[in-house]
């Protein structure tokens, strides 16, 4: 199956005078896995629609490989769909939802059905050929979506946060089988979620949306740790955007004089585990809460500004003994402490 | 209601006894007919000092009568077949568009049950006259179509907002046009919305007599036109026994109509 690189180039999208795509460009290489990050109205599944063809962009162009489908009908796209709900048809039995696409594309029954059968097989549906889609459970009909999306060997598949119906523990393990799926194949795949610890495990890379437009497109580990504004470093975690006064450097140096983020577990309390070029934050211990495998210190440093610092249970020898209105430092590694410039604490 | 008193023997027996009335009211004067049908004698007489079937057999006799029956049927049957399929296209854009689109695509299409039927009928009658069409088939069919369209409307619409439309966005991106994804996913599942409202039109169709009035004639007279015309001209029970068979076909249609929905 040869996958397709996918070019959006400024698209816009207004419904009135809401915005919901504001100037969107994106380049997705073959194969790769991106997912659209961001909260509810962020513009990402507008996107995907817009992908889709479900969606016209009053302006821009949206190129598969270097055809132009900005225009083009979704039927005629090529591109595997696995929605929110599932979107299954009820008056079919489940053999009959994944031939579904093959028999538009008129492929002889007998090849359809064993073509179908297998992509059963591949997403672990063995046996339940035949069975009513109302008979499934949620994990099951997630499956039976997902095999109809990949049966026609689409060059693209768009998936609209399809996990979000299932409990957390399916939910982590459809994770790693979409994941699995995806590095079997080799499809280029956009994925929506609103849920950054599945973006962070799943995407190749992560485009963090807000307000219509992409904030930011990198790796998960580099949106994770160097978010280029503050949007960004606090939905992808417990961050702390900290103003230049309240940091000192471990050694006397300088510090910073930018807006740093530093994430709450980046914190140590042993000023030996940190580096000369770390930095201390002093300040009043307002409150203490143990979360299993780790303590969530609240700091108010000297300026007012609160800090959340968390400590792994297992180095936090010293937190229990701890008493709110006690006055404490924490210390960040120099690595760990990220400037983000124009953003104010 | 009564969920609600369950206890209040009186409460029920008022609110059923006032149920009964309200039936009894509304049902008495078209059972009416029903004895006055099987009447041996020449008028119409309540009630009946002789019973025979003479009047249905003087219904099933008459050339003109069975002219008419035919007419009703193949009409009803033609009404409902363009005025379903339309009125489906209809309610499907007025779901996809929305807004002020859809309000004015609902407008059009409902203001024939909201007009007075004369004025319709007078609307109708002058541009049939204009094409020649009065007194055709095909004239009565556009009045009859464009009453039904409503009717079906009413019944497709709801049914329609309650449609899962991620599926035909599924199909469409599985390779499905327009046309397939109606074909294929809307309308299986919408088998017995469908059902009740070709049954519908079937019966509007069936039911109508002003238009036919106006605008059908001779050979292409409707069984209400010429039961209009008849009971104006000569009363005899014959009238009773077509309406007692009327009543009996929309009785039937609108049962399987309840028990398909219940179903």
């Amino acid at each position: 199956m040869k996958s397709l690189p996918i070019t959006i180039d400024g698209v816009s999208k207004a419904y009135g005078t809401y915005v919901a795509l504001d100037d969107v460009s994106l380049d997705i290489q073959a194969g790769e896995f991106l997912t659209l990050l961001g909260p509810s109205g962020s513009g990402k599944t507008t996107l995907l629609m817009a992908l889709a063809g479900f969606v016209r962009p009053d302006s821009g162009k949206l190129l598969l490989g270097d055809r132009d489908i900005t225009r083009l009908a979704p039927n005629k796209r090529d591109i595997g769909i696995v929605f929110q709900n599932y979107a299954l048809f009820p008056h079919m039995n489940v053999l009959a939802n994944v031939a579904y696409p093959l028999a538009l594309r008129k492929t002889p029954r007998a090849e359809a059905r064993q073509r179908a059968l297998a992509t059963l097989a591949r997403v672990k549906l063995d046996g339940l050929a035949e069975r009513n889609v109302a008979a499934l459970s949620g994990g099951q009909r997630q499956r039976v979506a997902l095999a109809r999306a990949i049966v026609f060997e689409p060059r693209v598949m768009l998936m609209d946060e399809p996990l979000s119906a299932l409990d957390k523990n399916l939910r982590e393990t459809m994770q790693y089988e979409i994941r699995r799926l995806h590095d079997d194949l080799g499809i280029t795949t956009i994925y929506v979620t609103h849920d950054q610890r599945e973006a962070l495990i799943m995407s190749d890379r992560i485009a963090v949306m807000n307000s219509g437009r992409i904030q930011q497109i990198d790796t998960p580990q580099r949106i994770y740790d160097r978010p280029s504004t503050r949007f960004v470093a606090e939905f992808m975690g417990e961050a702390n955007i900290v103003a230049p006064g309240s940091v000192r450097r471990i050694d006397g140096a300088e510090a910073s004089r930018e807006t740093l983020m530093i994430r709450a577990e980046s914190f140590h309390l042993d000023t030996k585990l940190v580096g000369g070029d770390g930095v201390a934050l002093e300040g009043i211990l307002r409150a203490k809460a143990f979360r299993g495998e780790n303590w969530l210190l609240t700091l108010a440093l000297d300026g007012g500004q609160e800090v959340l610092v968390c400590i792994p249970a297992a180095l936090a020898g010293g937190c229990a003994e701890l008493a709110a209105g006690q006055r404490m430092t924490a210390y960040a590694p120099a690595a760990k402490v990220h400037a983000i410039p124009g953003a104010t604490a | 209601m009564l969920e609600a008193y369950p206890h209040n023997r009186l409460a029920r027996i008022v609110l059923w006894g006032f149920a009964a009335l309200v039936m009894a009211f509304l049902m008495l004067p078209t059972l009416v007919v029903v004895p006055l049908s099987f009447s041996a004698s020449n008028l119409l007489e309540f009630p009946p000092h002789a019973y025979s079937l003479r009047w249905y057999e003087n219904f099933f006799g008459s050339a003109t009568w069975m002219a008419a029956l035919r007419t009703s049927l193949i009409l009803g049957t033609l009404t409902a077949l363009i005025a379903v399929p339309f009125a489906l296209l209809g309610c499907i854009s007025m779901n996809r568009l929305g807004g002020k689109t859809a309000a004015a695509i609902q407008s059009v299409l409902l203001t024939p049950s909201i007009t007075p039927g004369i004025l319709l009928a007078i609307g109708l009658f002058f541009v049939l006259a204009a094409q020649r069409l009065v007194g055709t088939l095909f004239g009565v069919l556009v009045g009859h179509v464009v009453l039904a369209v409503p009717v079906a409307c009413i019944v497709l619409l709801p049914a329609l907002a309650r449609f899962d439309w991620n599926q035909v966005q599924a199909a469409r991106s599985l390779g499905a046009n327009w046309a397939r994804a109606i074909g294929g996913i809307i309308v299986p599942q919408l088998q017995i919305s469908l059902l009740s409202a070709t049954l519908m039109a079937f019966l509007t169709s069936l039911d109508e007599s002003v238009i036919s009035i106006f605008v059908a004639s001779g050979r292409n007279s409707t069984m209400p036109k010429l039961m209009f015309v008849s009971l104006r001209d000569q009363i005899d029970p014959t009238i009773a026994a077509i309406s007692t068979l009327w009543t009996a076909i929309v009785v039937v249609v609108v049962l399987i109509v309840a028990f398909r929905q219940k179903s």
